[in-house]
């Protein structure tokens, strides 16, 4: 009986060994196939994104990258997967480099690698796949050809939601939220203290990080120390932890309408996130939002590349003469004041009058 | 039935069973199972590039694995093998970062540190517990935020000026490996993966052939028993946490001198730590039976990033089969009793 049951193991070890087996053969026909028929796939332009652990449905920056490879996609008449266009979600920092390679492997004729935390493993990669293109986004890489560096003028798009807070606060207090601090984030701070400066000398504004882009928690924490210190206006400039901002200023809008807080969005247009309806009332705290078009440049250089003229080594900057970066479109909260203002100090902006800092006053 | 051939069988049945149920829930979300695994098989062991990376993630999991088991030999229940990783991670680093030295010297001395900081990381709830007969559980939990917190602190304040990782390590303290890169294509598999299999060899033949590790596991199955034959109960509490944290300082280490070369600023766990729990408890808190669980654990984790892509499978799918392996395991009983049913009903 004993032998029987151990029979019954082996038997089940070898089906599970037949199957696995089964399974690897087929792995080493198809990459075979790849090879030999990578011809074939030669006419098709392929693209595909690396995300980073925020993951393409983060209602922000990776988000809006993979709108515009879909929007590359439709336009081109190209299909989600292998042959068209894809992304591969990383759920760890140890796995941008795996993902980046699985990119190359699969023949995608573009990589782009998503938020300045891939440049490392971008940078590794090209080094090792000559022959491939990549692409990064929100940092730059330099001394090789095979990649190309989008970043943003954030501080541009900043000095203009900072010109609005100037103008719109009552308090003449002003915060600001960052995520980590870094050159990145500094970029955001030092444009929207210049822009509150520019219009209200006297406005201060008061700089903080949570430390972490995915905290919603601490975003609360710190948005109600804010508030209660009689800040009226927050910007954050902190993912998912900004969340957190929008949800603290919702629920004292819900205990105290007549409190005039706000919040200023970032990335894309945050109007969404800012609705709260008090006593059968709907009301915005949404002021208004920066806007990166990540997806813009995204698609911009896809483009570029499928029509054989990938900006190699290049670093692009998109800025607001660009497009790049902007004002939201949502301006249901602006006064006529900010909106002629926000429209005079893009002219000053766009002809080199004004020079934008790219880090806050004493840093 | 014997034990040795339970011991075996459980966990073996538990993946079974584990990537059964992950099969029937791919059919209910009108995903093809086979398409599924075949894709997770090919983003694990595809070809070289793939093993490699699977080798690689390994090795941190056979290091968090051991230190779980090896403190669960001793009757303490390590909780704490995250934060102790993640400081064994900072220490490493500075050390590669700080130093300038021959090659021979240096990167022993930054798998040291690696292995000191997680000793005394260790160390603390193990004297705890000893002296003050607080749960090392609970000491541990709480050491893994403070480690976070204070890692993050360090980096950002102490070792770099404001930016949110470390400068990268020096070309001496790597563990990075272009013999291994090379026979892997270019995977990021390093010398660690060896020091792994040392790692696992050192807690075999300690706890099974040394009188230290006679008395460490004679603490962890009945302690007034070992007091009464002259034992010291408290030095072995502490000496097994000890050895433990080292352990799991060293997996730390395995990231910043082999995987990433630096350290950052970490929003969160790394998680390594928390399946490194899992992993011991599927390997049977034997040496083999982690480096084994390990393997599996690492090839789940890395062919998981190729289910999307080859077969539009969501890759928390993946999280969800590891979550069920881990139940079946944790129910060994369930496996245990319905073997022996099984059994009784043959012999009628």
């Amino acid at each position: 009986m004993e032998k029987r049951k151990l029979g019954f193991a082996m038997s089940m070890v070898l089906a599970a060994g037949t199957i696995l087996g089964a399974c690897g053969g087929g792995a080493e026909e198809k990459t075979s196939d790849n090879k030999s028929g990578g011809g074939g796939k030669d006419d098709k332009f392929t693209v595909a994104m690396v995300t980073d652990v925020g993951g393409v449905d983060d209602k922000s920056f990776n988000q809006s990258a993979w709108e515009g490879l879909q929007a590359f996609g439709k336009e081109n008449g190209l299909e989600k997967g292998m042959d068209g266009f894809d992304y591969i979600q990383s759920k760890s920092d140890a796995d941008y480099k795996t993902n980046l390679n699985t990119a190359v492997r699969n023949d995608f004729d573009v990589t782009f690698g998503i938020g300045y935390k891939l440049k490392p493993a971008i940078e590794e990669v090209a080094k090792q796949r000559k022959e491939s293109q990549f692409a990064i986004v929100d940092d730059v890489v330099e001394g090789l050809d095979n990649v190309t560096s989008v970043t943003f003028k954030e501080h541009e798009g900043s000095f203009l939601v900072g010109v609005v807070a100037g103008l719109q606060t009552k308090t003449n207090k002003i915060g600001f939220i960052g995520g980590i601090e870094s050159d990145l984030i500094n970029k955001f701070a030092g444009g929207f203290e210049a822009g509150v400066k520019a219009v209200n000398p006297d406005a201060d504004v008061a700089i903080e990080f949570a430390g972490a882009f995915d905290k919603a928690d601490k975003g609360q924490q710190m948005a109600s120390a804010m508030y209660s210190s009689g800040i009226d206006i927050i910007y954050h400039a902190a993912g998912g932890t900004g969340n957190g901002v929008f949800a603290e200023a919702k629920s004292i809008k819900e205990s105290n309408p007549e409190k005039e807080i706000w919040v200023i969005g970032v990335d894309r247009d945050q109007a969404e996130e800012g609705k709260v309806t008090v006593d059968g009332k709907e009301m915005n705290v949404t002021l208004t939002s920066m806007i990166k078009r990540v997806d813009l440049a995204v698609q911009d250089v896809a483009t570029k590349a499928k029509n054989g003229e990938f900006p190699g080594g290049e670093v692009i900057e998109y800025g607001l003469e660009s497009n790049g970066v902007s004002i939201s479109p949502t301006q249901d909260n602006l006064t006529e004041e900010s909106i002629a203002a926000v429209k005079e100090w893009t002219e000053k902006i766009k002809n080199g009058e004004v020079e934008v800092p790219t880090a806050p006053a004493g840093k | 039935m014997s034990k040795k051939w339970t011991a075996f069988a459980v966990p073996v049945v538990s993946v079974l069973l584990g990537l059964f149920a992950g099969a029937i829930i791919m059919l209910i979300s009108g995903n093809n199972p086979a398409a599924g695994y075949a894709a997770l098989w090919n983003g694990a062991f595809g070809d070289l590039f793939y093993t490699g990376e699977t080798l690689r993630q390994m090795t941190p999991y056979v290091f968090a694995g051991l230190a779980v088991a090896f403190a669960f030999r001793t009757g303490l229940f390590n909780i704490g093998v995250e934060g102790q990783l993640l400081v064994g991670w900072l220490a490493s680093v500075w050390v590669g970062v700080a130093f300038e030295l021959p090659k021979i010297i240096h990167l022993p001395l930054a798998i040291l540190a690696g292995a000191l900081a997680g000793a005394v990381w260790g160390f603390i709830p193990g004297f705890l517990k000893a002296r003050l007969r607080v749960h090392e559980v609970i000491v541990t939990i709480m050491m893994n935020y403070t480690a976070l917190h204070v890692t993050n602190h360090l980096i950002r304040n102490v070792i770099s000026d404001g930016s949110d990782a470390t400068d990268a390590i020096k070309e001496t303290a790597s563990l990075r490996s272009p013999f291994l890169e090379n026979i892997t294509d270019f995977s990021s598999l390093h010398n660690g993966i060896y020091l792994a299999a040392i790692a696992a060899l050192i807690m075999w033949l300690m706890l099974e052939k040394t009188t230290l590790g006679y008395e460490l596991r004679a603490v962890g199955y009945n302690q007034q028993a070992s007091e009464y034959a002259g034992m010291s109960v408290n030095r072995n509490i502490i000496l097994s946490m000890v050895i433990s944290g080292a352990f799991a300082g060293i997996g730390g280490a395995m990231q910043g001198l082999g995987t990433f070369g630096n350290m950052f600023i970490n929003s969160g766990f790394s998680g390594i730590g928390f399946d490194g729990i899992a992993v011991a408890l599927l390997g049977g808190n034997t040496a083999i039976g982690v480096v084994l669980a390990a393997l599996l654990f690492g090839s789940l984790k890395v062919g998981s990033l190729n289910m999307p892509l080859e077969s539009g499978i969501p890759n928390e799918l993946v999280e969800i089969v590891i979550a069920l392996i881990i139940f079946f395991v944790a129910s060994s009983y369930m496996i245990t009793w319905l073997l022996g049913r099984f059994k009784k009903k043959e012999a009628k």
